[in-house]
């Protein structure tokens, strides 16, 4: 027990003394997670509107699969785009494999259905209180789709947060196709499950102490957001 | 507020009926809304007032029959409308931003936005909250913004859906004085109430409904005096017609009187 407590001190210790071995790990998580998220955004906030406010077939399919594929295990999409990038796979020609590149693709694909699907509840919600009122006024599609995306700003930030939640805490997916390679793809789950295993407390609970700050902050962050936007808005 | 020469009205409906799966909501309705005039559209709840309001305005479709502005297409005509909705609908965005929006809309220059936007904020008195978000202002003060915002469009017609119906007296006033108001520049009123002291106080021209049905138009007057229909002559004597008749004794076509307004 006293080793436990031993250890959780030298953690603290190394998060206040902003250990240089520490914040590369969590420089890159953080470098990653962000990029996976950004795309995930560009590609699922279109995606999001597109099935919000038009009609067309295989929509429900789709809305279904983006509900569907939030479940996504993480270690079979590691495992899937490992198969992919793999020397002998279909894209195996552009040696992606073991680089952060993989991780962001292995993160996109797990963030894009959080993002689109939650996305898509708020945009359906929007329009449907905005439609008429749209109508009446006349307004083009172009149009409609950015004031919606305006003003459910709020809503949908909380949409990237959950997103980015997902991305940084994940460890399945991207140490299958990331290798957990030392200063190159270690990044804070799989640094965790690598110190764990090697018996150094030290560095896995101070990467550990990191992570759980940044999760709860993140909720912190959605619940202000959401508050915020309550008392401003009215939203 | 200055008008495009061109002219939209008289709006004409010829034979409408509305469907919604297999109930017939809106039965083999012939009108004609003649410009300048403040209609009232009267009856009990489900009459179809709103549907017919609604159908006016093009945000949905007849099912037979054909909705017809003067010389305009539907679509052109739409551009000189206005609509205020029963439940206001704001947006996520200032009392300034919600007008400021609906003028984009309909392509007025960035440049002379802000003065339209001064002149009816002004007119309705919304000065004070001009740059609160427009959601957590009063209803009644929603109501008035939902006006300002409708008025900043100069619209040729202004629709307005039960615009009093959750408003105390007061604020119910206020929005009355400014239907006058916009009445007052040459903008046709058509509006739906079942506030028979409203209609009394507002229209020029009353329309009745009763089950899907057009009863009667007649000039304002004419109608809260001597309504010919039985229907309508009961609803104005306050008597709770819906409990009087059913369905299958309700087979009375549409009656539609040619209006003459002392205008």
């Amino acid at each position: 027990m006293n080793d436990i407590w031993e250890a959780l001190l030298k953690a603290v210790s190394l998060v206040l003394t902003l250990d240089t071995d520490l914040l590369e790990i969590v420089g890159l998580s953080l470098q990653l997670s962000l990029t996976a998220v950004g795309i995930s955004l560009l590609i699922g906030l279109p995606l999001a509107a597109l099935l919000a406010l038009t009609k067309f077939p295989g929509r429900k399919i789709l809305i279904v699969a983006t509900n569907v594929f939030m479940g996504l295990p993480p270690v079979v999409v590691g495992l899937i785009v490992y198969v992919i990038l793999s020397r002998s796979g279909p894209l195996g020609v552009l040696g992606l494999l073991f680089t952060p590149t993989a991780m962001v693709i292995a993160q996109v694909i797990l963030v894009i259905p959080i993002v689109t699907a939650i996305s898509r509840q708020v945009l359906e919600d929007y329009h449907q209180e905005y439609d008429e009122l749209l109508t009446s006024l006349g307004v083009s599609k172009m149009r409609r789709i950015s004031a919606l995306l305006w003003d459910a700003r709020f809503a949908l930030t909380t949409a990237g947060l959950a997103g980015f939640g997902r991305a940084a805490s994940e460890v399945g997916a991207v140490m299958i196709v990331g290798g957990n390679i030392d200063h190159l793809t270690r990044v804070m789950t799989t640094a965790i499950a690598l110190e764990s295993r090697k018996g150094d407390l030290v560095m896995a609970l101070a990467l550990g102490i990191v992570l759980i700050t940044l999760a709860l902050g993140i909720n912190l962050a959605a619940y202000l957001i959401t508050e915020t936007a309550k008392r401003r808005y009215a939203a | 507020m200055s008008f495009s020469t061109k002219s939209i009205m008289p709006l004409t409906l010829e034979n409408i009926s509305y469907l919604a799966g297999h109930k017939k909501l809106l039965k083999n309705i012939s009108c004609q809304f003649e410009a300048g005039n403040r209609y009232v559209i009267l009856g009990p709840n489900g009459a179809g007032k709103s549907l017919l309001l609604r159908m006016c305005h093009g945000l949905i479709q007849p099912s037979e029959g054909q909705v017809r502005w003067h010389d305009t297409s539907r679509k052109d005509a739409a551009k000189y409308q206005a609509m205020v909705s029963q439940r206001t609908v704001m947006l996520r965005r200032s009392a300034y931003g919600n007008i400021d929006f609906a003028l984009k809309a309909r392509n007025i220059h960035k440049s002379a936005r802000p003065d339209i936007i001064d002149r009816v904020i002004k007119r309705t008195g919304l000065g004070r909250v001009i740059n609160e978000p427009a959601r957590v202002l009063s209803l009644g003060e929603q109501q008035r913004l939902a006006i300002a915002r409708a008025w900043a469009l100069s619209p040729q017609v202004l629709f307005l859906d039960e615009p009093t119906a959750s408003l105390d007296p007061p604020a119910t006033h206020a929005i009355e004085e400014l239907i006058q108001e916009i009445s007052a520049e040459g903008t046709t009123v058509i509006m739906t109430s079942h506030d028979l002291g409203q209609s009394k106080r507002l229209a020029t021209d009353a329309i009745f409904m009763f089950r899907g049905h057009l009863k009667e138009m007649a000039p304002a007057e004419q109608f809260f005096t001597q309504p010919t229909n039985d229907l309508a002559q009961a609803f104005i004597n306050g008597e709770l017609i819906w409990w009087q008749r059913r369905p299958d004794s309700d087979q009375a076509q549409a009656t539609c009187t040619t209006l003459e307004t002392e205008k």
